[in-house]
């Protein structure tokens, strides 16, 4: 197997607070290969963001610091690359989409100075060059009236628009990487279909690797080639998306995929894990998800289990699959 | 195929687009108050540019003969105790007030919004060192740690303008601190981020531009406190010397016949307040049009 775009070994993303280090995301392995779509997925607070940021090296600063591991990206080990060379890979071969597409654009650029900026900055094109290149991406991304939207502001515009802004944005460079945290969870659902779509197909035509990050398994199930589960910062299952919709192994997920409301229920209530996700820094040892797990036993309160491979590329954490 | 298409795509009116500013004066055009704040604003720049054109007299040509005459044909707002058109004296004292009031504020705006963005953007000891001096410098009530600065330097109207200018920097500063505070938590800045852009570019092109909007209110305002402060010291003989026609020294030299020749007051003191209430009406207004969450 050729070498993955991307390797994270054995991450570990601390939060220096008042109460003492806090382990966000408490070692983690993980790897992207080129042009696939890798869906993280997990209650909130479990570290799905704090693991892209910390890819990025955008953890807000000073608290968040990578304490240990590596994130190799074609080779280069990002977890401890200097601040000017993540700047010069930013938006280059790595870029990012945000949540929240209403407040990621700048309010008081033209939606074709927003493009242009980052196309001057890594391609240094001139002004003309990357208005033009602006207007193509535009395109590239569904938006039909381009030559109009390039001289409007973000205010202007609809959030599946700027969503499809950002995206052209992130693209305008061609990276390798696309990390694309929540992109349509502030989008209604038809725009969120839309968005999904447009982002399978540039991933198809471009190769561009996609790392969702999403509590939806709606979006998993339709975008992503693989999946992988966290709870309270750790991977707790890994797989492709038929194993780990059709074969759920770890307790955790099969609780995810039985709160997902169906289409041919019998209108009983909706199946919810019982009780929240461990405040981080509060867990001590077991097994993370033994308080909330129904099939607990003793070893689960006691030890933690290893992230053992069940068949090929199926991996889980539980003793109940030992 | 994708290119066909976009062939054959009409030619498009392109959408009447507005930006920022055009929106922003079409909301402050709207505002009475804040429209009558920058016709009087106007009226004395006017003045101040067409003083020579006005009036025929000089505002130093002092005519002993004609002391204190009361406001009538040849001179408009009478003359003070050394026979000087006051009328003449007030349009020259408009240059001194206004260029007193843009240009300290400026220097104020300039120093305070480098130290505010360090301050905001770096955070640290940048933040620590420059917060506390600003707590310092707002420790002293202003006019008094104007009133120190001048006498420190000597009494001159460029002292006193420097003195004004000092003073209002930590209003600038925190304004602006605060602001990049907030925005640097915005989406868009970690965005910017995100796309590899500088930290330079990031305060230049992202940040600056969205501090703009409060910068500019608080400036017109204070275009108005920095007006009343030059004529405080001048006032106190700490600002213009004679014999400049700075308002706050023409007030103190004539508060002697404000019973016999009250012209000599009412002028100066009503060019004084104009102005300032020009200033603060127009500052409103433009909180209004660009800190629409102030709003009533």
């Amino acid at each position: 197997m050729a070498v993955p775009l991307m390797t994270i070994q054995n991450l570990q993303t601390h939060f220096v607070t008042d109460k003492g280090r806090i382990p966000a995301v408490d070692g983690i392995d993980l790897h992207v290969r080129k042009g696939e779509i890798v869906g993280i997925v997990g209650e909130s607070g479990c570290g799905k963001s704090v693991t892209s940021l910390s890819i990025m090296g955008l953890l807000p600063k000073p608290a968040g610091t990578i304490a240990g591991g590596h994130i190799y990206f074609k080779g280069e080990d990002l977890a401890v690359c200097k601040e000017k060379r993540m700047q010069a890979l930013r938006g280059d071969e790595i870029s990012m989409i945000f949540q929240e597409p209403m407040t990621s654009l700048n309010p008081l650029m033209t939606i074709g100075e927003q493009i242009s900026e980052t196309l001057r900055v890594h391609r240094r094109k001139s002004r003309k060059e990357a208005w033009r290149d602006s207007i193509a991406m535009l395109q590239k991304v569904g938006i039909s009236r381009a030559e109009g939207i390039v001289r409007e502001y973000p205010h202007q515009l609809s959030g599946g628009m700027r969503q499809r802004v950002m995206i052209a944005i992130a693209l305008c460079c061609e990276p390798e990487l696309l990390i694309a945290d929540e992109p349509t969870t502030a989008l209604d659902v038809t725009i969120q279909a839309q968005i999904l779509d447009l982002m399978k197909k540039l991933n198809e035509e471009t190769g561009t690797a996609i790392l969702m990050i999403t509590h939806d398994l709606g979006v998993v199930a339709e975008m992503c080639h693989r999946v992988v589960v966290m709870y309270a910062g750790k991977i707790v299952e890994e797989g492709s998306v038929k194993d780990i919709f059709h074969k759920p192994r770890h307790p955790y997920t099969r609780g995810l995929i039985r709160s997902i409301p169906r289409m041919d229920s019998d209108g009983g209530r909706l199946y919810s894990i019982p009780g929240n996700v461990p405040l981080p820094g509060t867990i001590t040892e077991g097994c993370r998800f033994a308080p909330r797990c129904e099939h607990a036993f003793d070893r689960c309160m006691r030890e933690l289990p290893e992230l053992l491979e069940q068949e090929t590329g199926h991996r889980c954490r539980c003793w109940l699959q030992t | 195929m994708a290119e066909t298409a976009a062939k054959v795509q009409p030619v498009m009116q392109p959408p009447a687009f507005t930006n920022p500013w055009s929106e922003g004066w079409r909301s402050f055009r709207s505002n009475k108050m804040a429209m009558a704040g920058l016709f009087i604003i106007l009226f004395f720049i006017g003045a101040a540019i067409a003083a020579p054109l006005i009036t025929t007299f000089d505002y130093k040509e002092q005519d002993l003969m004609g002391r204190l005459q009361a406001p009538g044909g040849t001179h408009w707002f009478g003359t003070d105790d050394l026979g000087r058109d006051i009328f003449t004296r007030i349009m020259y004292g408009a240059r001194i007030s206004l260029w007193v009031g843009f240009s300290s504020v400026m220097g104020s705006i300039l120093i305070g919004t480098l130290l505010g963005i360090a301050a905001g953007y770096y955070g640290r000891w940048a933040d620590m060192l420059i917060s506390r001096g600003f707590d310092i410098l707002l420790a002293f009530p202003g006019i008094l740690l104007a009133i120190a600065i001048v006498a420190a330097l000597g009494p001159s109207l460029q002292n006193a303008l420097l003195a004004i200018a000092v003073v209002n920097v930590p209003v600038f500063g925190r304004l602006v601190r605060a602001k990049v505070l907030s925005l640097k938590n915005e989406e868009y800045i970690t965005a910017a981020r995100a796309l590899g852009m500088k930290n330079g570019r990031i305060i230049l092109h992202h940040i600056l531009p969205n501090c703009l909007g409060p910068v500019i209110v608080q400036g017109t305002l204070g275009v108005a406190t920095a007006i009343i402060e030059a004529a405080a010291l001048g006032f106190l003989g700490l600002g213009a010397q004679p014999p400049e026609p700075e308002w706050g020294k023409m007030l103190s030299d004539s508060r002697q016949f404000i019973a016999t020749a009250p012209w000599t007051v009412i002028f100066p003191g009503l060019s004084i307040m104009l102005t300032v209430l020009g200033f603060n009406l127009m500052g409103d207004g433009l909180r209004d049009v660009l800190d629409p969450k102030l709003k009533n």
